[in-house]
């Protein structure tokens, strides 16, 4: 927000912040202004900012979050080597340290951004917005933000994507969605990853990962995915591939998609 | 884990605001937070001091109005409460519901000090 144009004051919560507006006097003389934006709004700005940037080129944009591990580079790496030439992908890696990721990523000969945190646990929009700039979009279908490693943090910032996606490794345990509600409430697609190893683990039910997915009232579709399977992650690709089609229609349609990041509280509900 | 991020935005809003009315000081700041906006309402407290510090709200005291979490179920069209990680009908048990409240993360209410002072100013120019 800026302190010129009064843009953290909207349609919503004008009339109380204007001159002779609902402006009440506490005891001590100081007045309480009514303000009602959320805490975040700086942050979904840039976010709108990404958005506009992205869907100018038309290019649609997952967010990749889980905890450290689950597989998400290594799905982008399988993925790109599969992919034989039907979409064209490009990638912003987030780790609080190393460019190794995006090395990885540039090995398949894909396009790679490394974004370093150093502290931070997440990504934010502003982050996003630094490094848009420097990346050639031209051609490009689908760009993958790869989220720090973190099931808590990650899910409360909006980057200007429009799809999340949440990996969850078979090592993890199928509970990870009753313990993290926040980030599986957000998926638009949850991807059950490692799935080869299955067999050695008696105690992880997909079954029961849906289960707590649902529970969430999110009904997401969900993948099992191995990277040592190809057509497993096939069915990923055909997901993908089917979210650019929907994603270039909605765009010619001039409908705007967003996450399910973004609180958008002071629309929805009536707080006395 | 991201709390004092959210607070240094929350501050940087509250100054935006007292900014705006030519307030000099702030003394309170009110925010809504609910279970599901990822944010912790004791590490928010714990954060504020720091992220205060040197501004117009360094003499503020933060109020936390923590909200409950209420569903509306598309299948039977009732609402009720519910918990963070079970946000089924409490009525019919379908998950098909949808948030009426519990993800909020908003400043609601800032108490502006000296507001009186710069306004009566502004009339006596005219």
């Amino acid at each position: 927000m800026c302190d010129t144009c009064g843009c953290n004051v909207t349609s919503g919560n004008q009339h109380l912040v204007q001159p002779g507006g609902a402006l009440s006097h506490t005891s001590d003389g100081s007045v309480a202004i009514e303000v009602l934006t959320n805490l975040l709004s700086e942050n979904d700005k840039i976010a709108a900012h990404n958005r506009q940037h992205f869907d100018a080129q038309g290019v649609l944009v997952m967010n990749l979050m889980s905890s450290p591990g689950s597989g998400k580079t290594a799905l982008l790496e399988v993925m790109a080597q599969q992919l034989k030439g039907r979409l064209k992908i490009a990638v912003i890696e987030g780790d609080l340290e190393t460019e190794n990721d995006a090395q990885r990523i540039r090995q398949q000969g894909v396009q790679a951004i490394q974004i370093v945190t150093g502290t931070a646990c997440h990504l934010d929009a502003h982050m996003v917005h630094t490094e848009l700039h420097k990346m050639d979009l031209k051609d490009i279908d689908v760009v993958f933000i790869e989220n720090v490693g973190n099931l808590v943090c990650p899910a409360s910032f909006d980057l200007g994507h429009h799809i999340n996606v949440a990996l969850l490794s078979v090592t993890e345990g199928d509970d990870k969605p009753e313990k993290y509600p926040v980030m599986f409430r957000a998926a638009d697609q949850v991807v059950i990853s490692k799935t080869d190893l299955l067999p050695y683990l008696e105690d992880f039910s997909p079954d029961k990962a849906i289960l707590h997915i649902r529970e969430l009232a999110n009904d997401a579709p969900v993948l099992q995915v191995s990277v040592k399977n190809a057509e497993s992650v096939e069915a990923w690709i055909d997901w993908v591939i089917s979210e650019v089609a929907m994603q270039k229609q909605r765009l010619l349609d001039g409908v705007d998609i967003k996450t399910k990041t973004q609180s958008d509280g002071v629309l929805l509900h009536e707080h006395g | 884990m991201h709390e004092l991020s959210v607070c240094l935005a929350l501050i940087d809003q509250v100054e935006k605001v007292a900014q705006s009315h030519h307030a000099t000081s702030v003394d309170l700041v009110v925010l809504q937070i609910g279970p599901l906006s990822g944010v912790e309402a004791s590490l928010l407290k714990h954060a504020f001091p720091l992220a205060v510090a040197g501004t117009l709200a360094e003499k503020s005291v933060l109020e936390i109005e923590l909200l409950s979490i209420k569903v509306h179920c598309m299948s039977c069209g009732k609402d009720s409460d519910a918990v963070i990680n079970r946000l089924v009908c409490g009525h019919c048990g379908d998950y098909k519901t949808q948030l009426i409240s519990g993800d909020e993360l908003l400043l609601k209410r800032v108490g502006l000090v000296g507001i009186e002072e710069a306004e009566n100013q502004g009339v006596a120019h005219v």
